[in-house]
């Protein structure tokens, strides 16, 4: 028994490795060839047989399932190497080592077509300015001093801080967890293709509460808990999780989409003319 | 009927023209912080026919040594006419047609040792089927300028959205480069070009101008 404890133990180490390696390849670090995907699949055979608890049974899945994902990667990279577009690495960084700057600069102005833009002011632009310089207000009237009246120093308690909404009664990761998982339920229940409209998900009876749910929505995006499908042409925003939380690698700048929980917006969604 | 079909003609022309107006001024001034219209904005400020504005826009431009260059999402380049949806997708440029002599290009303001720099990694990172850890990109630049500035041009070039950088320090091409540079006649021309034997005036030339040329 104890024999085939160790050995178990060996195994769920080696499974380990293989799928550390693999979201190393998948993250970009290593070279996809270097994992001998003939000798991965040996190891996984071998000590699949002895697996029969779940939690061993899900880091055989996960290694085979990384696998995949690394297998792709090759399947890429030959097809890419098929393409016109492929040079040798080595042949192109000589090439690139032993040419001067001025060449070099040749070679790059023979393939380089900037992007023309032009800078300038127009006269319609100088008056609609001037218009606006005119309506705006001073900045005194603008931003009124706050009066603070001065307070003396005292104790408060969590309670006091709960009510005064300073603290929150859960810690923020599990709020979203929850919130997460609330937007699961409600796709499941009056979602179509696994999403919903962005509105009927935040919106609530009460103005201040919807304005919290898109704060916390804004947070479930952007750690990878669920994205936005945007139709630009129809205005429409829909929000759809993932199955599981994204914890993917940049490949693409990440965009800041703006969206106006304004009142007078959330009054149109009560009243059904915001689509 | 020829009176009326000659009336509709002009009417007609007159459409098109003031349309390529229009496209005119939202290719030619930013309207977001990345230059370039995308294909959805012009279809709503154009009218459906767009595709066929900005062909009579480009031909206009062909004169004028420029073009319109249509960029499509995550480069995927359609490979017959693209469809209705991907030119929606994809974001348009007018960019130069031709190329410019090494003394035009003293006019885009960038030092030859920058510029260089720039192809340099450009190539490497195609080189490397699109991405490269940024230590061996420096490394690279690193063999022909001076330490201090590798890092500062590297920042540079994806500042001006030439190269992306993530959290990983990988580094990999953005949407300039995609916009800016063919990338496949780069390479060719980087194959094609003659192995100096000798580095001349390499170290003298070191951080000079192209306008001093």
């Amino acid at each position: 028994v104890k024999s085939k404890k160790a050995q178990k133990k060996v195994g769920a180490e080696k499974l380990q490795r293989i799928i550390e390696m693999c979201i190393a390849i998948e993250n970009h670090t290593i070279d996809p060839f270097l994992l001998n995907v003939d000798d991965v699949i040996k190891v996984v055979q071998k000590y699949f047989p002895q697996w029969d608890e779940s939690e061993e049974l899900n880091l055989d899945s996960e290694a085979i399932c990384h696998l995949a994902s690394v297998i792709k990667l090759q399947s890429e990279w030959v097809k890419y190497r098929s393409t016109s577009l492929y040079t040798d690495p080595f042949l192109l960084e000589g090439k690139l080592m032993q040419a001067t700057k001025d060449e070099i600069v040749r070679i790059f102005l023979g393939a380089w077509h900037p992007v023309v833009e032009f800078e300038q002011l127009s006269l319609h632009s100088i008056a609609e300015a001037l218009r606006y310089w005119k309506r705006l207000l001073p900045i005194k009237e603008r931003w009124p001093e706050l009066f603070v009246p001065e307070v003396a120093i005292g104790t408060t308690s969590r309670d006091e801080l709960l009510r005064q909404r300073v603290l929150s009664a859960k810690v923020f990761s599990e709020e979203i967890e929850s919130f997460w998982r609330e937007l699961k339920e409600k796709i499941k229940e009056k979602g179509a293709k696994g999403k919903m409209r962005y509105w009927d998900f935040i919106g609530t009876d009460t103005y201040e509460k919807t304005v919290e749910r898109a704060f916390l929505a804004s947070f479930l995006i952007t750690y990878g808990y669920a994205t936005l499908e945007i139709i630009p042409l129809e205005e429409e925003v829909f929000i759809k999780p993932f199955a599981k939380p994204l914890a993917k690698i940049r490949t693409q700048q990440s965009i800041s989409i703006p969206i106006a929980v304004t009142c007078e917006n959330w009054q149109k969604w009560k009243r059904g003319e915001l689509d | 009927v020829e009176k009326r079909r000659v009336g509709l003609r002009k009417k007609k022309k007159g459409i098109y023209a003031s349309k390529m107006k229009r496209a005119t001024h939202m290719l030619f001034f930013r309207r977001h912080q990345k230059p370039g219209v995308k294909g959805w904005e012009l279809q709503r400020a154009l009218g459906a026919d767009y595709p066929k504005v900005l062909e009579v826009l480009n031909d206009y431009l062909m004169s004028l040594d420029l073009q319109v260059k249509t960029v499509y999402e995550e480069e995927k380049t359609p490979d017959g006419k693209p469809t209705l949806e991907e030119l929606s997708r994809a974001r348009f440029y007018v960019t130069l047609r031709g190329e410019l002599t090494p003394k035009e290009s003293k006019m885009i303001g960038w030092r030859i040792d920058d510029l260089a720099g720039l192809a340099v990694a450009i190539s490497y990172i195609i080189s490397k089927k699109g991405q490269a850890p940024r230590r061996d990109v420096e490394e690279v630049l690193g063999e022909k300028l001076p330490s201090w500035k590798v890092g500062i041009n590297i920042d540079r070039y994806i500042r001006y959205g030439y190269l992306q950088d993530d959290e990983n320090d990988q580094l990999y091409l953005n949407w300039r480069t995609r916009a800016e540079v063919d990338e496949k006649a780069l390479i060719d021309l980087l194959l094609r070009s003659e192995v100096q034997a000798t580095f001349p005036s390499e170290a003298a030339n070191g951080g000079k101008d192209i306008a001093e040329e």
